[in-house]
This record gives C-alpha cells, structure tokens and sequence, in this order.
C-alpha cells in the first residue's frame, strides 16, 4: 500500500480540489449513446450486412424446418393410402439439408459477431484507457483507482453480453414483424389493425419501463463501480487496516456497499420481470382478441374457420419476435448503461492536447521563459498572477515558497501537464503549446517525489526511461538495454548498491516496488530519469528522509543526473536552494524576488527572512 | 469451497450449493418456472380447444358455440394472465437468487481480503482482487439465470417422456435418441470450451491488472511522456483478452446451433421411425403425428438446458478462481489470551525470533529475514531501533502488530505469546505507524478514529483534537471550513506526504496505545515538528507508553533510551546511544555516516542539516 506513502507532491497540490471530473455516466440519450458507441468501436460494423443476411437465413431456417416437417406428416405419413415411407425419407432428407444449413448459417453469424464486437471493444478498451491517461485527472490519489479500472473492464463487458447477440436479433425480430404483419394482413386487415392496436399500449408501457430499467441498471453500474472503490480499501490498505484493527469497520463498509449492489441489482431484476412478462400478457392475451373477433366476424360472414385458424398460426408468428424484441431491449439497456460509464471517460474534455503544427525542437541546452503566465483552476481565483521568468540554459534553479504560493504550479507549466490561462511559457523561444508531445516529453522531463515502480525487476523499471525502446524484445535489443542501464547506474555511482541487491540488476521490486525501501525506490528513478536524458529537468524534491547510507546514494546521483543541465527543483529544503545557481522566491503567486542565494539571504526580502529564520532554528 | 471430483461432479455441486444457500428463493423460481412450462402447453390446448369448439362450429351456424365465444376470450385471457405471472415470477425469483448468490460470492471474498496477512497481499495484485468481486463472480454465477428455467421445464420433458411411452416404446426410444446426442455433443463443448473460458477469464484479471497499475503510475507516465508506451502494453493484454473471447466464441457458436436444433432432428428421426411403425401397423398415423408435436414442446426445456450447459464451463473456471481466494489459508489463528488491564506501557521480549520469506524472483527458495533475535524492552521504555537498509528493522517491528508471526521462537506482550491472544486484543493495546499513510474516502473525524459516529468506544471530539495537536496536525485542521467533518481523499482536500504522516500517528495515539511502533512513521514530517511529537508523548505520561521506533535521524535516536543496532536480520548490540558509539564500530560508522555527509556538503558549500522542510520554515 505505501504507494500511497508522501503522495507526489505535484499531483496533490491544488490540482484534484479543482481539476476536472471524470463525469460517473454520460448524459447521452439511449440512441445517442448507442451511435456514440458503435462510433467509438467503428469494427462492431465490419461486414455487418453479410452477417445480417445470414442471420435472416438461420432464422428463415427456423421457419422453413418446422414447414418441412408440416409437408413431411401431411403429404408422408398422413397420406391417402397409408403412410408413405419414400416420400417421408425425401422430406426428411430435404428437412435435415435445411436444418444443416440454417444451423450453419447460425455459427457463422456467431462466429462473425464475436469477430466484430470483440475487436470493437478492445478498441473500445483501449481508446478509454488512453483517454484516461490523457486525461489529467488522473493526477489525483490512488485509493479509489478500483472504479476507474472498471471503466475499461467490467462496464465494457457488459456491452459485450448485448452486441454479441442482441443487435442483429432486433433487426431480425423487426424483419420477422413486418414479415408477419404483411401475411396477417393479407389474410384480415381488420384484425392485424386489432392486434397492432393491441400492443400499442405495451409500446407505450415498454418506453416507460424501459427508462426505468435502464436508471436501474445506471444504478447498478454505478454501485459495482461505488463497491470497487470499497473494496480498494481493503486491498491496497490492507496494512492500515490490520494496523489498527478496523476490519471490523471495513467490512461494514464492504458489506453496505456489497448489500447496496445486491438491491440495485434484485430492483434492475424486477423491473425488467415486470417488463417482460408484461409484453409475454399482451401476446397471449392477443390470441383471445382474436378468437373472439375473429369468430364474429366468421359470423359475419368476413372470415373462413380455416383463415381464423392461419390467422391464429401468425399471431403467433407475429409474437415470438414481439417477445424477443421486449428482451433484447431490456438487454439492450444494461449494455447502455456500460457503454454510457465508458463513453463519460471518452468524453472528458483533455485540457493539454498538441497542436495540429506542433513542431520538434532540436535538442541542446534548454531555456525556459514565462511571459506574463496567468493561471487558474476553472472557476477558482488566480493561483498565478501573470508571473515572468527567464531561466538560462544549464542553470540549476530552485523555486522556494510556501505551500500554496505556486510554486508547484509553475512546474505543471513547465511540464505541460497544464497551459495557463494566459501569456505564454517557451521551451528555446518557442511556445509550448506549439511543441510536439514527443519532442516536448523527450527534452523536459519531471522527476516527481516519490518514484512509482512497476512490479519487474530494476531493470525494467530503470529502462523504462529509455527513449525509443519499450521493454527489451530481441536478445540483442535486451544485451544493448541491459548494458545502457548497467552503465547509467555506473555513471550516477550506483554500481556498488545494485551488487548489494539479491538478483542485481534482475532483482524483482514487488508491486509499486514495495520490495525495495523508500530511498532505494528514488535510486531506481534517478537512474531511470537518467537514461531519459533531458535537456531541462523539473525534480519536485523528495522531502522523506532515508536512511543515511541510501541519502548519501541520492545525493551524488542527483549531483550527476544534474550535471550539465538545465534543472528546475521545486526545492522542500533551503540547503538546496543554497546550492542552486539561482532561487526564484514564489508568494501568494507571484514571483516576488530572483537572484543568486548569496544575494538574497542579504536582501532584506522575504528570502532572508526565511533564511534567517531557518538559521536560527536549526543552529 | 473447491470443487472436487469429475467436471459432471463439479458442476452439479456448484449449483447445488447456490440453490441451497437461498431455499425459498429456488423453491419459487421453480415453481413458477413449472408453472410456466404448464401454461405453455396450456396455451396452445386452449387455442386448440377454442379453435375446435367454439370458433369453427359457431362460424358453421352452431348457437350453443356463439355464446361460448365470450367463454373463450375469458378462458384464453386466463391463461395468458397466468403465463405471464408465471414468467414475472420465475425472471423475478432466478433474478434475485442470482444477486443473491453473487452477494455472496463478493462478501466471502472480501471477508478473506480483511482476514489474510499482509504479506498475502503483497503477492497478490490488487487489479486481480478487485477482478475476483466483479468478472469471477458474474462467470461463476451466470448459470444460476437460466438454472431455474431449466429445471422448472423439467417437468415438460417428463409429462412429454411418459406419454411417448404410452404412444409406442419404439417411438418414444427413437424421441429420446436426442439425450445421448446431447451428453455427447456437450462433452466435446465442455473439453473444448473449459481451457478457452480459462485462458479468458485470467486475461480479464491482466487487464484489470495492467489498468491499476498503469493508472497508479498516471504521474510517471505524464513525466516521461509514455502514454503510447502505456497504450501499447494495455492494448497487447486488451488484444490478448479479445482473442481468447473470440475462442470461446467461436465454441460456443458451433454449439449452440447444434443444441438448438436437436429436438428438430429428433422430431425426423421420430416421423421415420414412425413411417416404419405405421407400415407395419403397430401404430396409427395420429400416433406419430402426436409423437412428433410431444417432441416440439421438448424444445423449450431443451433449450433452457442448452444455456445452463452453455454456462456451466465458464461458471467452474469462476468458481474456482474465486475459491482459489477463499480457501486460500495462512490467515492468522487466535488465540483466547487477554492482556492484564493496566495504564503503563506493555513490555515486549523478543524469544529467539527468526523470520523467512518465500522469495518468488530468479530463484526460488526461502531468504532469511530474522534470525536468532533476543530482545528485551521494558514497560515504558522508548527503544530506537537502527540498521542499514534491509537489515530487517520492518520485519521486527511488524511482528509487534502481528501483521505477521515468526517463522521460529515467540514475541511475548506483557509475557504472552503474541499468537495466544484474542483476536482484536493487539490492535486495542499497540498502535503501529508505518511510513505510508493510507487515507481513507471519509471526513478527518473518521480517518481519526477509525469508526464511525456514535459507535462503541469511539473517541469524542476532544480526544480527537488533543490526538491530532500531538501529532501538530491541528491547526492544519483547524484552518479547514468543515474542521473535523472536512472530507479526506479523492473529493476532499489532499494532505502533503508529511501531513499525512501526521494524521496516522494521530490514529495512533487517539487509541491511547500501551505500545506504540513507529517504522519511519516520522520520515516526510519536519526534524522539529517531529521532536515536539515525540516529546509530546513523553509529556504524556512517561512510563504510560512503550515506544518502539525505526529511526533514521540521529536527533530521533537521542531521545531514546536504549538503541538497537540490528544488521542482516540479528541484533549487533543493544544500549544507550553513548554506550554504542563507544563499543560497536558498525553503529558509529553507521551514526557518523550521516554527520560525515552532511559535514562533507558543508566543504562542498551546501548546508548541514538538509532534513528541513521549507514549508514548514516559513510557516
């Protein structure tokens, strides 16, 4: 759990109070939603006409069997002069060809809609995941990541369940009402007007019921994801909570939201019961409709028995798919539920985005300006006030002032994890806005408190700072890999500490790379910020302490991580803003004072003071 | 909870135990699924009976059947209401039984989360245990929606069975030639479908996993620019999940026309059977007419059976994932001892303690992380204890809190083995600080003490304040609008790493502990503002409170009364700070390591203290 340990201190600050929130569902209507999603997840619709026509053949497949076998006992066995077994043996023959087919044309269908939807919805996955990172929201603590994760996993899930099977059915449903509704037609218009009379009011029920189902099944996404969050807890807290005894309380916890699931999910199965067998009435009260005014109207002289008893035979052709459209919608409605959960991440507006002339700087000595940078979180006060700044290339600055003074701020700017509101910050002269993300995140990099560590081996995790490669594929890529971060950890002096690890350099640093202690956690992101290799380096300075040996580590690889490059610190300590080239006073957002350290420990401002006062408390 | 024995075994199991875990909920779903299956040929022997008696002689001219035609409506209304109750109750009932069940699954898993010890959870990533409560549970549980359905029908298929045998036992055997197809085409479906749903469902938990902890490293990613990179990794498990769904698609899509089509094929197999028997005289052609509409209502069950044999392999892989957790062991056992009341500090003995760990990396095997410690802390006594890293400094002071037990000797409370105390009797006498702070989503009141309002023994308000002013976090809180009911975590306001330090030693010492360990709990909070908390608890009350700290500040070590110098996994020498810097060379290369680096930054120009905050001077 210590992941959570001294939360970076560029993620806490002030930008999750007011940065803006990942919305819980999209406000889309059902069919917006719908065709947001299949936008989304363009590969749902690969060759859906040809699936369709399938489907359209294995369900004519399930009408023409039973036909077959009508043909095979009345023209076969129920043959004038006996049964009569060539015959039957034909019909059968041709029935099975027909079952063989239809059943064929059915695996194919299935085989194509898994095809199609699953490459939509990794799509899907994907896209939302890389929102997320886009996203800088993200930036915020780590306790309740479970719901985010469900995002990509359990709410695109539930979509599958639908698409896989219920898309193509309703457009088979409808074609088999049309189709149903035309023969009924031709055989009594008056009593296909009384049977469409008949589910008008359903329709209008179902609409109902179906916005209700659906807010239940919003609720039930949005208790699973309200769970997850509960069951973090227990998770990644799991240390604090055997710690100080609570499993008590946090199982009521878990329970409520637990039992609070189960009831969303028992009303969401109530509704759509109720739904359901609402459409199941009206089907079969239908066939009373129709024996009653059918018979009067035979009396009338309108109808024959025998057009009452094929009209009776569609009705309920005309039914089946009434019934299995009320069924596919319901469906239907738990799949847009998902999809809206994964649409609001999609949706979130990504405040830092690369401008479509976005251009690559060469590389070199970086220099940094700020032109009257004005900056506010939306709808909050000015954390900045139009802040001007110009920092040489290979200077080593250290920005001092208090919590909240915005000094954080100013490194998110320098990064771009954020644009301020007004004037402009400069990467060589050239607005940051105007550089390419690759190039920008290849020259600035930022090195936060606490280094995050995938679970891996330190070589991973120190290689993941390298440019081009991802992780080492070849085994001649892995040879040069190992061999880079063998002699970045030389360079920055670290050589003797990883003989010191039990596998060196494949030691394996546990989950959030808990198996390695605090310091020995910065060691690994020194060497991997190392072999980053920046032009300007942002350190928002650690301020944990270590133990004594690992301090000493820290310190002489930051001294060569440093070396030779621009480094802007976001300085804890005074001692490191007395061994910078320059310190840049922040208050109340503004940059009040500039100047070498000598300079203005003298100066009689705001710097002495703090100085002063720090001398006096720690001689 | 594992299952055992053949896969027919297994499966029968695990829908017993979820039908017997909820009685009367099954008991209904069956019964209105019976229902169901009795109204469904009830509705087609009421058309009939309409159609044959009252619509086609009232249509002939017969006066008698005219006035039955209001009889007929009534009668086919009446079943049709019934029909539809019976489907309302059975969706409603095999609805709740299966949130019922999957509560269940959720709440056994979450109780073992709260119950194993840490270090299970260290080797178990948090994204699969989140996984387990949400996609293992859904699998394992999903053939309890069509179960009842299935079972209910079973009625059908009896009523069918016995009246084909009172037809003709030939044509009933050729009806029933479709069971053994069935066992048959399901054992291929099972042998084929249980590696594919498999492989799945453990990609679902990668992808959960990948997720969390590319989401953990959200700031990391922003730094280095390794969105794409990022992308990549999620979108090769994404694409691995989706060609392990498309597998178990594409099995499923085979098997379910076949299963689907069985009762068609039998009804052929039925009708030449039937032509041979009716050649022969044995029996009438009606009879095989009869033969073949009793084998189309077998369609209905059969194909409800199709979808629990369609679930069933899915559901096992589920279950047994979910079993993996719950049966999982190494839960720690309690014991019925109690600790002496008293108001002075608990005295602690260290009894030839020895510690291995399982070491999962290149090589298997156990490491060492205790061995042979003897130690001695009197009531009372503040105890600093000091190593290197890895020297097993965490491992001791954690078998304080039982986190975990030793592997060889005993840690005695007060005399008492600590495995033979009752269970909660350690976390109400001895508080534990670790260097991470897990902040719980809840007001500061709560993440205080732990409880909720007005829960038993929970602490006052005041005795929350006096906790939090020991800690120095007061007036931090103070400044907050809300002050105690101010929201910590993701919506709320967000504490510094050292801020949050602070509030776990508040935690702490709201309990007012007989022992109190801090390991590092001290490290991101200012050397001042941490001697003030230690000298705090000494006001408190010397000799009321036994504290055990990990330090790595020579200023912290100081104000303890006897100092333990451990190094891989044993203790060097115990005493007084003097007494060791006078006669262990390793503590005083150790103690003067610190000084000596700071010594050599003050010739390098640099300060000497560099623990200071800069927040914290210039507050």
């Amino acid at each position: 759990m210590s992941a959570t340990t001294a939360e970076p201190g560029i993620s806490e600050d002030e930008l999750d109070a007011n940065g803006a929130r990942i919305e819980s569902v999209s406000s889309l209507g059902v069919f917006a939603t719908l065709r947001r999603g299949v936008q989304l997840s363009p590969e749902m619709l690969n060759g859906v006409w040809i699936t369709l026509a399938l489907a359209v053949l294995a369900a004519g497949g399930k009408v023409v069997v039973p036909l077959a076998v009508q043909r095979t006992i009345d023209d076969g066995i129920l043959a004038e002069g006996g049964p009569d077994a060539g015959r039957v043996v034909t019909l059968a023959a041709l029935a099975a060809v027909g079952l063989v087919l239809a059943g064929v044309c059915a695996a194919l269908v299935n085989v194509r809609l898994f095809r199609s939807t699953e490459a939509g919805l990794a799509t899907l996955r994907t896209r939302a995941f890389r929102h997320v990172h886009d996203l800088s929201t993200l930036t915020q603590n780590t306790e309740r990541r479970g719901a985010l994760v469900a995002r990509v996993t359990n709410d695109v899930d539930t979509i599958s369940l639908f698409v896989q099977w219920g898309g193509i059915m309703l457009l088979v449903s409808v074609l088999q009402i049309l189709v149903a509704t035309a023969l009924m037609a031709w055989y009594s218009p008056v009593l296909t007007v009384v049977v469409w009379v008949c589910f008008v009011p359903m329709f209008l029920f179902m609409r109902v019921g179906q916005r209700k189902v659906n807010a239940a099944y919003t609720l039930v996404r949005e208790r699973v994801g309200a769970m997850l969050g509960a069951i973090s807890e227990s998770v990644v807290g799991a240390e604090t909570v055997r710690a100080y005894g609570v499993s008590a309380r946090t199982g009521r916890r878990i329970s409520q939201a637990v039992e609070a699931t189960r009831r969303a999910q028992r009303r969401s199965m109530e509704l759509v019961a109720i739904v359901f067998s609402s459409g199941v009435f009206v089907a079969n009260l239908v066939l009373a409709v129709v024996v009653v005014l059918g018979a009067w109207l035979g009396i009338g002289g309108a109808l024959s028995a025998g057009e009452i008893v094929a009209f009776l035979f569609l009705v309920q052709l005309f039914t089946g798919p009434v019934q299995m459209g009320t069924e596919i919608l319901n469906e239907m409605q738990n799949a847009v539920a998902g999809w809206r959960r994964v649409i609001a991440v999609v949706e979130t507006p990504v405040e830092v985005t690369e401008a479509p002339d976005a251009v690559d700087l060469p590389r070199g000595p970086a220099r940094v300006t700020l032109r009257d940078v004005r900056f506010a979180y939306s709808g909050g006060p000015d954390v900045l006030h139009g802040v001007s700044l110009d920092l040489p290339p290979r200077t080593k600055v250290a920005v001092v002032g208090q919590t909240g003074s915005g000094k954080t701020t100013i490194a998110k700017l320098v990064t771009r994890l954020m644009d301020p509101v007004e004037g402009t910050v400069e990467l060589d002269g050239t607005d940051l806005r105007k550089v390419s993300f690759a190039s920008l995140r290849e020259r600035v990099v930022l090195v936060p408190q606490e280094g995050f560590l995938f679970d891996g081996t330190v070589l991973e995790n120190a290689a993941y700072g390298l440019r081009n490669g991802t992780r080492p594929t070849t085994p001649d890529d892995a040879g040069e890999v190992r061999a880079a971060v063998s002699d970045a950890f030389a360079e920055l002096g670290l050589s003797d500490w990883v003989e010191t690890l039990p596998d060196g350099l494949d030691t394996q640093v546990g989950q959030r790379g808990e198996a390695l202690s605090a310091g020995e956690r910065q060691l690994v992101a020194i060497a991997r910020a190392y072999l980053a290799a920046p032009d300007l380096l942002v350190l928002d300075e650690a301020t944990s302490a270590v133990d004594p040996a690992a301090e000493v580590r820290i310190a002489r690889a930051l001294d060569s991580l440093t070396a030779g490059r621009s480094t802007i610190t976001i300085a804890h300590r005074l001692s490191t803003a007395e061994a910078a080239d320059l310190v840049v006073v922040v208050d109340a957002g503004e940059i009040v004072e500039t100047g070498p350290h000598a300079e203005l420990a003298a100066a009689g401002g705001i710097y002495s003071r703090m100085h002063a006062s720090w001398v006096s408390q720690t001689r | 909870m594992m299952l055992t024995g053949s896969r027919t075994r297994r499966s029968l199991v695990l829908m017993w135990r979820g039908m017997r875990a909820h009685p009367g909920t099954y008991v209904l779903a069956v019964t209105a699924s019976a229902l169901f299956g009795a109204m469904t040929v009830g509705v087609s022997r009421a058309v009939g009976w309409a159609t044959d008696a009252v619509v086609v002689p009232a249509i002939a001219g017969d006066e008698a059947a005219r006035d039955r035609i209001w009889l007929a409506g009534v009668v086919l209304g009446a079943v049709a209401l019934t029909l539809a109750l019976s489907v309302a109750g059975r969706r409603m009932w095999a609805g709740y039984g299966f949130s019922d069940n999957i509560a269940d699954h959720r709440s056994a898993l979450t109780t073992q989360y709260l119950r194993l010890p840490v270090s299970w959870h260290r080797a178990h990533p948090a994204g699969q245990l989140l996984n387990h409560t949400t996609s293992d549970a859904e699998a394992a549980n999903g053939v309890f929606n069509p179960l009842p359905f299935a079972l209910g029908v079973v009625v059908m298929i009896v009523t069918a069975v016995v009246m084909l045998f009172s037809i003709d036992p030939w044509l009933a055997l050729a009806a029933l030639v479709i069971f053994p197809v069935t066992v048959v085409a399901n054992t291929i479906y099972q042998r084929y479908m249980s590696p594919a749903v498999t492989r799945a469902q453990q990609l679902r938990g990668d992808v959960a996993d990948v997720a969390h902890e590319s989401f953990e490293a959200a700031l990391l990613v922003k730094a280095l620019g390794t969105e794409g990179r990022e992308e990549a990794r999620f979108a090769a498990t994404a694409g691995d999940l989706r060609a392990a769904n498309v597998r178990v698609g594409v099995v499923r899509a085979i098997f379910d026309p076949v299963i689907q089509n069985l009762p068609a094929i039998g009804t052929l197999v039925v009708l030449a059977v039937g032509t041979w028997r009716a050649g022969s005289g044995d029996v009438a052609a009606g009879d095989v007419v009869s033969a073949a509409y009793l084998l189309t209502m077998m369609t209905v069950p059969l194909m409800a059976f199709g979808w629990v044999l369609g679930e069933l392999p899915r559901a096992l892989v589920g279950y047994d994932r979910i079993s993996e957790v719950v049966d999982a062991d190494g839960e720690l056992a309690y014991g019925t001892g109690r600790l002496p009341a008293s108001d002075g500090g608990l005295g602690v003995r260290f009894e030839r303690v020895g510690v291995d760990v399982e070491v999962t990396g290149l090589e298997r095997g156990t490491r060492t992380l205790l061995e042979g410690v003897d130690l001695e802390v009197p009531a009372g006594a503040t105890v600093a204890v000091v190593g290197p890293t890895g020297a097993g400094k965490t491992t001791l002071v954690s078998l304080l809190a039982r986190l975990s037990d030793p592997t060889r000797g005993r840690v005695l409370l007060d005399g008492t083995d600590a495995r033979e105390l009752a269970a909660g009797e350690i976390p109400a006498h001895v508080a534990l600080v670790t260097q991470s702070t897990f902040v719980f989503e809840d007001s500061v009141r709560a993440n205080v003490t732990l409880a909720d309002r007005g829960e038993d023994g929970s602490p006052s308000d005041d005795e929350v304040w006096e906790a939090l002013r020991l800690a120095r976090l007061d007036d931090t809180i103070r400044a907050y609008p809300d002050g105690l009911d101010a929201p910590l975590g993701e919506r709320g306001a967000n504490l510094s790493g050292g801020q949050r330090q602070r509030l776990a030693i508040a935690r702490a010492l709201v309990r007012r502990p007989r022992l109190l360990v801090l390991d590092d709990a001290t490290s991101a909070v200012d050397p001042r503002v941490e001697q003030a908390i230690l000298h705090g608890l000494a006001e408190q009350g010397s000799g009321a409170t036994t504290v055990i700290m990990v330090a790595y500040r020579m200023s912290s070590v100081a104000l303890a009364d006897t100092v333990v110098h451990l190094d891989d996994g044993g203790v060097v020498d115990v005493g007084p700070h003097e007494e060791l810097m006078a006669r262990d060379p390793g503590y005083r290369e150790l103690a003067t390591a610190y000084q000596a680096e700071a010594e050599r930054r003050e010739r390098a120009g640099d300060e000497t203290d560099r623990d200071d905050e800069l927040q914290e001077v210039a507050r």
